[in-house]
């Protein structure tokens, strides 16, 4: 099993807000750091979650640049089907 | 319809046709990260199709879906890039990087049109865009330097795919009437830089940069390869199996 | 100081008894750990496999909104298929053994996937009926004792609250369309009622894991009880919009306070389950297939990161 190409996991961190600790939310597999965070900007905030993202592999901890800001969260902000409340039940049906 | 209207509509087929290709590989990604990944980028680019089209639309009172659905090969003016099959990895993400670097000065330079809505819509595509590229660039590196099998599909996609970016840079006359106006970009003056950024990462990459003797073209005047008719069968299905109802 | 196993094991039933979660770093009973594994790497698998039914609608949706819908939706399977396979990976197994399971046949994973998906109405019927049934389990199991798992379910809740409102308005749509749009949602609903059910598992008598699942807190709730809140829930969403539950045994019980229904075809289940769905063997070949093509991309990747460390 040696030749699986296996990808180190990495833990990791999103900040909600600004004013807001990084959290953990999870983790995920990339072969380097700046695969796991581009990973981690795909699969955590999707919604939008975000404002930056730490990833940690063992002892090193790498966080995102705010540079990136606009590319990598404003093209999350425009996908409100993702929410529930963007559908409209009709009458007589709640809580779904 | 008016220029403009058929500007948009041009670009917003480039954004549906690519997006439909990303769609197809949904669940076939080589690892479960990389499938999210594509498909964000699917997304953005349908998102994009749904703006442009909307827009285009609204010149002449129809709907991004009437656009998106009911029109024939013929009246479909994507570049022919964005309909080619999906091919391996190498060939998406091949593909997918040649054109973010089109994209990025492309929009760019749309951002700054006399016509307010296609600014605003570039804008909003540029920092898409930006992201995109930064994914693509990283792939044609890992996959150029990875292995010698990714190198030689890398390579092998890059040859396939020269010969389709010709028609990245060849202006007609509707592109010419709207850029003189200040609406369209003038996509001549796109190469050079394009040229420049794509010769020097593909080297970096340990890979060549294509001297392909063949170069096709036709997308601008609805002449395409024979892949986009089953693309939108496949796409338009439902709309034309059952005209006219509300979805 | 050197702890015995029955210390041990006093101070796990001791942190599960006062609704304490059990995390990686804790002992645990293997038995805990195997049920776990069993129990996860299935609900991740049925995530990851769930794309199929669905993305086989993908590049047909009938509007590019709808397009954008279902393609987020299923994206969102695929992530949460990750949550789970990151909180298995806590219990020390790694992603490509719980993946070589499933291709070895050794793991299985919801055996509603293995319906096929026919017309855009099924594309309802599985956000409204097979999310639907999905989330009345995962909101359960948001208070499972294991901690990974009960985060990654708060998580998976949260974000899958619009997947059945995207199905359920696409039946909507359809039930107040054409007579052939109407005919086919009833038709999906017809196909995907009795397979939802069955998404619940065998009654709690002859589940077996229930029990033992159950004194753990890893299940919080029986599949019988789970399923009567189910059909409790949606009768009413389909008297809404006109549709009818394809079950004639189908009767509010006053005095229970609760939908009777009919009995499900069991026989059915386990033929379904032992391989006799019609998507089986297409479901395990495409995800087989998907891993096997992307082979050549991970060793580049794996070469690529050796070489970058060396420089």
């Amino acid at each position: 099993m040696s030749n699986r190409n296996m990808m180190p996991l990495f833990e990791v961190f999103v900040r909600g807000k600004r004013g807001l600790d990084h959290i953990h939310v999870g983790s995920l597999h990339a072969h380097d750091a700046e695969q796991a965070l581009e990973y981690a900007r795909d699969t955590y905030i999707r919604r939008g979650e975000g404002v930056s993202i730490w990833v940690v592999e063992s002892k090193h901890i790498h966080a995102s640049q705010e540079s990136d800001a606009q590319a990598f969260y404003d093209p999350m902000d425009d996908k409100p089907y993702r929410h529930a409340t963007y559908y409209t039940l009709p009458d007589g049906v709640d809580n779904m | 319809m008016s220029d403009i209207g058929l500007y948009a509509r041009r670009l917003g087929d480039d954004a549906l046709i690519l997006g439909q290709r990303l769609c197809e590989w949904c669940s076939n990604a080589p690892v479960l990260e990389e499938d999210l990944a594509l498909a964000n980028t699917a997304l953005d680019y349908l998102g994009r199709a749904r703006l442009l089209l909307s827009y285009a639309g609204s010149f002449d009172g129809k709907s991004e879906d009437e656009l998106a659905y009911l029109r024939g090969e013929r009246e479909f003016e994507n570049l022919l890039l964005m309909e080619l099959p999906n091919g391996d990895f190498a060939f998406s993400m091949a593909r997918q990087y040649l054109l973010d670097v089109y994209e990025g000065g492309f929009f760019a330079a749309l951002a700054q049109s006399s016509d307010e809505q296609l600014a605003a819509i570039a804008g909003k595509a540029a920092k898409e865009v930006a992201y995109h590229l930064r994914r693509s660039a990283e792939w044609l590196r890992r996959l150029g330097l990875g292995t010698d099998e990714s190198n030689a599909r890398t390579q092998a996609a890059l040859d396939e795919l020269w010969g389709y970016t010709a028609e990245l840079f060849e202006m007609d006359a509707l592109e010419e009437r709207l850029a003189a106006a200040g609406v369209a970009v003038d996509r001549r003056a796109l190469e050079a830089d394009w040229r420049a950024q794509v010769t020097r990462a593909i080297t970096e990459a340990g890979l060549q940069v294509p001297e392909t003797a063949w170069s096709v073209r036709g997308g601008r005047e609805g002449v395409h390869t024979e892949y986009l008719g089953h693309l939108l069968s496949e796409l338009q299905y439902l709309q034309r199996a059952h005209p006219g109802l509300s979805w | 100081m050197a702890e015995t196993t029955e210390d041990l094991e006093q101070a796990f039933e001791a942190k599960i008894a006062a609704e304490e979660k059990i995390e990686p770093k804790d002992w645990m009973p293997e038995a805990y750990r195997k049920n776990l594994v069993r129990q996860m790497s299935q609900h991740a698998h049925s995530e990851v496999i769930g794309m199929q039914p669905e993305g086989n609608w993908l590049t047909r949706a009938p509007t590019l909104k709808r397009k954008c819908i279902l393609l987020a939706k299923i994206q969102d399977e695929g992530g949460h298929g990750l949550y789970l396979y990151s909180a298995t990976e806590t219990l020390g197994v790694s992603r490509e053994e719980l993946i070589d399971a499933l291709h070895e046949g050794r793991a299985k994973y919801a055996s509603i996937f293995n319906y096929p998906s026919l017309t855009w109405a099924d594309i309802g019927a599985i956000g409204w009926l097979v999310d639907g049934a999905a989330i009345v389990n995962q909101i359960s199991l948001q208070r499972t004792s294991y901690g990974p798992y009960a985060r990654a379910m708060v998580r998976i809740c949260k974000e899958e609250s619009f997947h059945q409102r995207q199905g359920y308005e696409i039946m909507v749509e359809l039930a107040r369309g054409s007579d052939a749009q109407k005919a086919m949602a009833q038709d999906a609903l017809n196909r995907w009622w009795w397979p939802s059910l069955m998404m619940f598992g065998p009654h709690d008598a002859e589940s077996a894991h229930s029990a033992q699942s159950m004194l753990w807190k890893i299940k919080r709730q029986s599949n019988d009880d789970l399923r009567q809140k189910f059909v409790d829930q949606t009768v009413p969403q389909a008297e809404a919009i006109g549709l009818r539950i394809p079950d004639d045994a189908l009767v509010w019980n006053e005095a229970r306070g609760h939908y009777d229904f009919g009995e499900i075809d069991w026989d059915e289940f386990q033929r379904v389950i032992r391989g006799d769905g019609l998507c089986n063997r297409q479901r395990l070949r495409h995800h087989k297939q998907a891993h096997d093509d992307g082979a050549w991309v991970r060793e580049a990747m794996a070469a690529y990161a050796a070489r970058e460390e060396n420089v």
